[in-house]
């Protein structure tokens, strides 16, 4: 009569640990954008940088960036039909203004919708935040762009930016 | 949390078929990938003899002229030793692209042809044909 314990003791433990996940959460505040967690998104949004948590631009920049991915910054990104369709939905149902809009709070203030802005970086908000990383940081090595978040912040795959 | 599957030898003898299992099942998706180049290289040159690591080696650290500026090589993302990580232009790490150091590569075709045209269309401005595709992961199954 083992067997029923362990579901119970792992449940308990899947609620101890997002009780735990979502007070780091809470504390982090405009810290924490909770990280891409559809392996499709991961898998076609996640190679050539770190995929970006939906909830760091509006709906309408999804929309905007995923017409037009055979010219994505440069880049072909394109995906077949079927993926496209389902990467969309991901991110425009967790996007900024839509269902992580607790977490995007600071970080869209001053950003209209209506623009679809398509970098991160060029957020104002995001502007401001790193106005006092010195230039030659930026093009240090390791870095080589402003998106390459990780470089910085060594959380961003957990969603955590505050370090 | 007594129980733990490690102890158990029927456990482990299954663990390790599986393992095996999948092991042998990649392998034959790169056989087949390989088949399919191979097929593709003898139609566009009949006297075509088969593909060759060293020739595929001189691809991936050749620099070309046709594609974008700042990605003359494959050697541009991917390390000039694939066996270790390479970067993207835009920073993120890229694992190693040899069989012996990421053991799970090139069984998926549809992924490996998908890099093939994106990364082919940066380097060289053009597709890869199927005898340079041949070469370079010949070169990357002996590494
Ligand atoms: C083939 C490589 C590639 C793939 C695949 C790719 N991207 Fe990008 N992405 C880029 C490049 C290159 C940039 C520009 C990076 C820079 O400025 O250094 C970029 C930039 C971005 C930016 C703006 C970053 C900033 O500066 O704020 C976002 C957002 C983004 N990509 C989202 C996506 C999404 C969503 C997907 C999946 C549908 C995706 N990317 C797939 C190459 C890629
Ligand atoms: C060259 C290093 C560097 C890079 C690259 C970088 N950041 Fe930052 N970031 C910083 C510094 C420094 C700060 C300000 C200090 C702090 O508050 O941690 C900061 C602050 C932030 C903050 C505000 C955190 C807070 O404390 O409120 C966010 C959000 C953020 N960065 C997101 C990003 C994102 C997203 C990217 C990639 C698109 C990125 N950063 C790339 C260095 C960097
Ligand atoms: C602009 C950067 C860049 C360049 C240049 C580049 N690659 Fe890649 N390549 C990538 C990225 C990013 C991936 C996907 C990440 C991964 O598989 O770890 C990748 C993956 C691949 C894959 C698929 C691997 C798999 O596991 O299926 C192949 C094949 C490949 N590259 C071949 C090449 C060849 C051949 C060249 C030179 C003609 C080249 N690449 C040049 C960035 C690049």
């Amino acid at each position: 009569m083992t067997l029923p314990y362990r579901p119970i003791s792992l449940g308990l433990l899947a609620i101890a640990f997002s009780a735990l996940v979502f007070q780091r959460a809470q504390a982090g505040g405009s810290h924490y954008f909770p990280p891409v967690s559809d392996p499709v998104v991961k898998e076609e949004c996640g190679s050539c940088h770190l995929a970006f948590p939906p909830s760091m631009l509006p709906a309408s920049s999804w929309k905007r960036m995923m017409g037009e991915l055979t010219n994505h910054f440069g880049d072909d990104a394109s995906v077949d039909p079927a993926s496209a369709q389902h990467i969309t939905n991901y991110l425009v149902s967790n996007a900024g203004d839509t269902g992580g809009r607790s977490y995007s709070d600071k970080l869209l203030r001053g950003t209209s919708p209506s623009k679809a802005p398509l970098r991160i970086t060029e957020l104002e908000r995001w502007v401001k935040e790193h106005r006092e990383v010195p230039a030659w940081e930026w093009q240090h090595k390791e870095v080589r762009s402003k998106a390459n978040c990780l470089a910085c912040h060594a959380g961003a795959e957990r969603g955590y930016y505050d370090d | 949390m007594k129980r733990h599957a490690h102890k158990h030898p029927g456990m482990l003898l299954l663990a390790a078929m599986l393992a095996l299992a999948s092991t042998t099942t990649r392998a034959a998706a790169r056989d087949d990938l390989l088949a399919g180049y191979a097929a593709a290289a003898k139609t566009a040159d009949p006297g075509f003899a088969g593909f060759s690591a060293v020739r595929g080696e001189a691809f991936h650290r050749q620099s070309f002229a046709g594609g974008k500026a700042d990605t003359p090589a494959c050697t541009s993302c991917h390390a000039k030793d694939p066996r270790t990580s390479g970067q993207t232009p835009a920073g993120k790490a890229i694992d190693p692209v040899a069989l012996s150091a990421s053991p799970g590569r090139y069984a998926d075709p549809t992924k490996v042809e998908k890099w093939f045209k994106r990364n082919c269309q940066d380097v060289l401005g053009r597709q890869c044909t199927a005898q340079e595709k041949g070469d370079w992961l010949s070169f990357m199954i002996s590494q």
